[in-house]
């Protein structure tokens, strides 16, 4: 029983010219949310469609609970999706919508009822059974959409961008609400999205992609505080980023040199070479008298206030190639053109090892 | 100077429709003629040649034979055009442009070449002139323009309204029957009552393909060549009539199927 519930063996697809993903392989753990974030173009779709049946891969296999399901057309296999256009079906009412897939497996119209109406309660929306699509607000055609897909029981449900067409303030309420349902249904969730608020709110398990390739993937805190890639390290959350060069290595720190100067940051085992170096904006500190690793001194350009911080985008005096990114305290005092000093705590370095 | 304006509007308004509805406004008003000439001066109104038209079987049996090529000829139109249409569109053909542009090429071919063109043809397969001939000339016409309506109806969003159908389980057919004919309805309907509307009032095909039983357009004509006669103007205004209650079905179908 340790075969994980999703497995996706070496896949690769083209699209012509064009490699939409290259040697994908990831799993997907019974119960779990599974977030697929990156850009668009990245592959994340692709890969959603791939699991979904909708586009048979070039290369590679997908197994669905120890199954091969690589070529199994999407009315055969163990899911269903929720579109990002929830697409539902325009001429039934919310009852209808709901009980399709029941109906479409031979189950008759009292349990099927019964059952939708079941779903809809699950999803907040018992009392719209009877309404059509087009009387429902973009929040409710979103929830029928899950409960319609949700109602046949899939062992996992596929989610494409189900929250991009709702405006910010939905978004962030269907996210608390899509992760309660998720841990009340138990079923496993693969969620695409580009917005990595979105992806640390509702992940247990995060995969950040880029050009057709996973960069990363773990925990989001994780994926954080430690991004493997540089692009990770960018692509989920913000970083200060500085190429650095392997001078020596023990086994519990390793040397580097940077245009900054030469720094040791503490590290736990063997690590491979890291080629650069990124710190998380909370972790900078500005102004003289800090101990840690010093980084230079630097001219503050922007002073952005954001209401429990303040976002300071500074240029390195020693390298104007490097730009601080820094959070600091709203009632801190700073203004564009002062010169800080900058520093950090070696142990918040970040290692990148590509 | 604005009133000038106004006035000068307004009756080039007036002229315009007049120009369009004086001819079949006269047409009308005669076939309520109580005497045996549709000429001025107007006695009447009387129904008396609406009774001749009803009365005469010739024109009864015609009118029966048009009601059933068209509805027969508009159905197999229809279902022909939807099919092709949701072949386009759902999938991948080679030279698909050219072939889309074959299949309306038709509609800009006048229906005299067509006629002559199936005349020819059903001679050499052996098919009798006959009101099945004519029905075939009728589904060649109507075919493009239902495959227009239908193809320019079927928007990409359907199409993941479709995949949503098959993702929960359902086989190709019923994805077509439950899904795809229920969300096209308005513009299949469309395409119907107007297909409806060519057929009903179609003659150089049915008078081409068509020997002893005949449909109404061909017989009024036969009425015609004995001279005008009130009968005429009378099944001319039941024809008429006919004509624009299809065409107002139709638009109220297909806009009210846009609107959504």
């Amino acid at each position: 029983m340790s075969r994980p519930l999703v497995e996706v063996r070496s896949v690769s697809h083209r699209f012509g010219a064009h490699t939409a993903l290259a040697g994908i392989a990831m799993t997907v753990e019974a119960g779990s949310y599974t977030v697929l974030l990156g850009p668009s173009g990245s592959g994340k779709t692709t890969l959603l469609s791939i699991l979904g049946g909708f586009l048979v891969p070039s290369e590679g296999k997908v197994f669905i609970r120890g199954e091969d399901c690589t070529a199994l057309p999407p009315a055969r296999r163990p899911t269903t999706t929720v579109f990002q256009d929830y697409a539902l079906f325009p001429h039934m009412t919310v009852g209808g919508n709901v009980g399709f897939g029941m109906r479409m497996q031979g189950v008759g119209s009292a349990a099927r009822s019964e059952r939708a109406r079941a779903v809809l309660g699950l999803v907040g929306l018992a009392d719209s059974f009877d309404k059509k699509p087009h009387q429902l607000s973009g929040g409710q055609r979103q929830r029928v959409a899950l409960a319609r897909a949700l109602v046949v029981e899939p062992a996992v449900l596929l989610l494409d961008e189900p929250l991009g067409a709702l405006d910010l303030k939905l978004r962030r309420q269907m996210q608390d609400e899509l992760k309660a349902i998720q841990r009340r249904v138990g079923t496993a969730f693969v969620h695409v999205t580009h917005d990595q608020e979105e992806a640390m709110a509702l992940a247990d398990h995060c995969v950040v992609m880029n050009e057709g390739r996973i960069e990363d993937e773990g925990p989001p805190e994780r994926v954080y505080a430690r991004p493997a890639t540089r692009f990770s390290a960018s692509f989920m959350g913000e970083s200060t980023m500085l190429p650095a060069e392997v001078t020596a290595s023990t086994d519990r720190a390793i040397n580097v040199r940077t245009s900054l100067g030469d720094f040791s940051i503490p590290c736990d085992g063997a690590r491979t070479s890291p080629v650069g170096l990124a710190i998380r904006p909370e972790h900078l500190c500005l102004g003289s008298g800090r101990s840690g690793l010093p980084l230079g001194r630097a001219k503050v350009q922007d002073v952005v206030f954001q209401g429990s911080f303040k976002r300071v985008l500074a240029v390195s005096r020693v390298d104007p190639d490097i730009c601080f990114v820094a959070r600091v305290p709203p009632g801190m005092p700073v203004a564009s053109d002062e010169m800080v000093e900058v520093s950090c705590r070696p142990e918040d370095v970040i290692l990148l090892e590509r | 100077m604005r009133t000038l304006l106004r006035i000068a509007s307004v009756s080039y308004a007036l002229a315009i429709y007049g120009f369009i509805f004086l001819p079949v406004a006269v047409l009308v008003l005669f076939s309520l003629q109580s005497t045996a000439f549709p000429i001025p001066p107007f006695n009447g109104p009387s129904l008396r040649w609406f009774e001749a038209v009803l009365g005469d079987t010739r024109l009864t049996s015609a009118l029966v034979n048009s009601v059933v090529v068209a509805l027969l000829s508009s159905l197999a139109a229809v279902v022909f055009g939807f099919l092709a249409a949701w072949g386009f569109a759902r999938f991948t053909l080679p030279g698909s442009a050219l072939l889309r542009a074959l299949i309306t090429l038709p509609l800009m071919v006048s229906y005299l070449i067509i006629g002559m063109g199936l005349l020819v043809l059903f001679n050499a397969a052996g098919l009798p002139k006959s009101l099945l001939a004519a029905g075939i000339g009728h589904v060649v016409i109507n075919m493009p323009l239902c495959f227009a309506i239908a193809y320019s109806q079927m928007g990409d969003h359907q199409i993941n309204i479709e995949r949503a159908a098959r993702d929960l389980g359902a086989p190709e057919w019923k994805v077509l029957a439950l899904i795809t004919v229920p969300v096209m309805a308005p513009a299949l309907f469309a395409g119907f009552f107007l297909s409806m509307t060519f057929s009903w009032d179609e003659f150089v095909i049915a008078f081409l393909l068509t020997r002893f039983e005949t449909t109404l357009p061909v017989e009024i004509w036969n009425l015609l060549r004995s001279g005008l006669n009130p009968k005429t103007n009378a099944v001319g205004s039941l024809v008429f009539a006919i004509s624009i209650m299809l065409v107002v079905l139709f638009e109220v179908l297909l806009f009210r199927g846009r609107r959504k």
